[in-house]
């Protein structure tokens, strides 16, 4: 097991990320942001709190659950079973420009069922993808707009991420 | 919030939903929770998610009903599956057709849920046994109807948070309710304490054997029960004559305003429907303000939503 960010790291990570979604988004527009469970909504709560202190407003926080929209339900892989959990979005997402979040993105599955997801919650003015840790092995014609640490690890290896809100500590590892 | 990886690495493994006698708590409590997901796909503009999408979903119904084949239909509409209506009438089981024989011409066609309700106990089981599509009893004979008694207990936790250590008396036609017996599984299972209430006629003689209190006086339960489920006579199952008048079943057992006077202020009144306003309730306590019956309905849809999505799921594992 490798570490590859400590705490200090995920923080710089989370600051910069911060820096560049505000640099790139026109200061009228309504901005949200939506994590996709579990890590992802973790983050996209730490994402929309500094935001909203940072912009002076109001940045809605929401938790996308994508199982439903997951493209190996008739033809599961591996062992886990997926777990079909709320979808929690308070706010209506028509014509927002919605900062998409998770902790990985690796074959850019999950991101295509979360699109799909939430186009059929409303139709958002854009979408855009924040990860903290982007790594090879895409299976899909999709990027992140913001990828926060970007790593070169082969395909097949597992990267996890740990939050200090789900488990304790904060680091990512690869194992 | 902890969200603890790997959490609860319970699996749900059956194809099929015959009752709810044979569930572990862990599964009712599974399936209850996977629920959840799914309320909000019917509030939201695009009613569809696409878990279903190329499934065939057959409502195999040889008794009347419009609730459950409805909100079976719309359930699995709205996962993105395909519907196909069986009507006993309109079908060569009216030409002499076994219902084995029924289910496998189904089948043939290429069906990968079939949805039974069926008048003899332990049809769903027998399709089960000879077929490979996934079976959901919606209801056979006096035995369970397991969609029912989820619901139930759904609407239950969704509002008191948890059904251990409650009171629920559930009243009436108790001899001839699959409604009460997978009602009294579910409840007892999660915890709370089930008092059957009825007149002797219509309370099943082996109600000693089932993990229940009875009771032949309603005024005597009303004041300490926190949930009341009001069951429909059902004249049509009735043989004899159980009580000697409909005035007389209404004066001890019917649900009125005036007994709800005794109620806890927070008891919540349900029904699985269709009501007989005036029999077994009285209007005024059917759109009162601890009635739930229209939350049951729309909780139906979400607790279907999740036992297809889960028998599918199990399929598709099983399959592999």
């Amino acid at each position: 097991m490798i570490v590859i960010l400590d705490s200090e790291q995920i923080e710089q990570i989370l600051k910069d990320l911060v820096g560049r979604i505000i640099a790139e988004t026109p200061c009228e527009s309504d901005i949200a942001v939506i994590g996709i469970r579990s890590r992802g909504e973790v983050l996209a709560k730490r994402l929309s709190g500094r935001l909203s202190k940072q912009l002076g407003k109001d940045v809605p926080c929401g938790t996308l659950d994508i199982t439903l929209y997951r493209d190996d339900l008739n033809s599961p892989q591996g062992t886990a079973q997926p777990q079909v959990r709320t979808t929690e979005i308070g706010f209506d997402i028509d014509d927002k420009i919605i900062i998409l979040v998770d902790d990985v993105l690796y074959t850019g599955r999950s991101a295509r069922a979360a699109m799909d997801a939430l186009i059929d919650l409303g139709r958002p003015g854009a979408i855009k993808l924040a990860v903290l840790v982007d790594r090879l092995g895409k299976e899909l014609p999709i990027q992140a707009d913001y990828a926060g640490y970007k790593t070169d690890v082969e395909p097949g290896k597992l990267v996890q991420v740990f939050l200090s809100e789900s488990d304790g500590k904060e680091e990512v590892v690869i194992e | 919030m902890a969200l603890k990886r790997k959490s609860k690495q319970f699996k749900w493994h059956r194809k099929h939903l015959l009752g709810l006698r044979e569930l572990s708590v862990e599964e009712i409590t599974y399936i209850l929770d996977t629920a959840r997901g799914f309320e909000q796909i019917s509030t939201r503009s695009v009613k569809k998610a696409p878990p279903l999408r190329g499934k065939v979903v057959v409502n195999l119904f040889f008794e009347d009903s419009t609730r459950t084949r409805n909100s079976f239909a719309l359930a699995a509409s709205r996962l993105s599956a395909d519907v196909i209506e069986f009507t006993k009438k309109v079908s060569a089981v009216s030409k002499g057709e076994t219902l084995l024989d029924t289910a496998r011409n189904m089948e043939a066609m290429g069906i990968d849920i079939i949805v039974i309700r069926h008048g003899a106990g332990g049809a769903p089981k027998l399709l089960s046994r000879n077929i490979n599509a996934c079976v959901i009893n919606a209801g056979d004979g006096f035995c369970e109807h397991p969609t029912q008694g989820l619901l139930d207990v759904y609407t239950i936790r969704k509002i008191k948070g948890t059904l251990n250590g409650l009171k629920i008396a559930i009243v009436g036609d108790i001899a001839h309710s699959r409604v009460a017996r997978s009602d009294m599984w579910a409840m007892t299972k999660l915890g709370a304490e089930v008092i059957f209430v009825g007149p002797p006629t219509l309370i099943p003689s082996t109600a000693s054997e089932l993990p229940v209190s009875v009771s032949y006086s309603l005024d005597e339960v009303i004041e300490k029960v926190d949930v009341i489920n009001m069951l429909r006579i059902q004249f049509e199952r009735l043989g004899g004559n159980p009580f000697p008048s409909v005035r007389e079943y209404s004066h001890y057992f019917g649900l009125t305003a005036e007994r709800m006077k005794k109620a806890k202020h927070d008891i919540l009144v349900m029904h699985p429907g269709p009501i007989n306003r005036g029999l077994e309730m009285e209007s005024e306590v059917a759109d009162g303000r601890n009635s739930v019956i229209l939350e049951q309905v729309t909780n139906g849809l979400a607790v279907r939503m999740a036992v297809l999505f889960l028998v599918n799921q199990a399929a598709a594992i099983a399959n592999r």
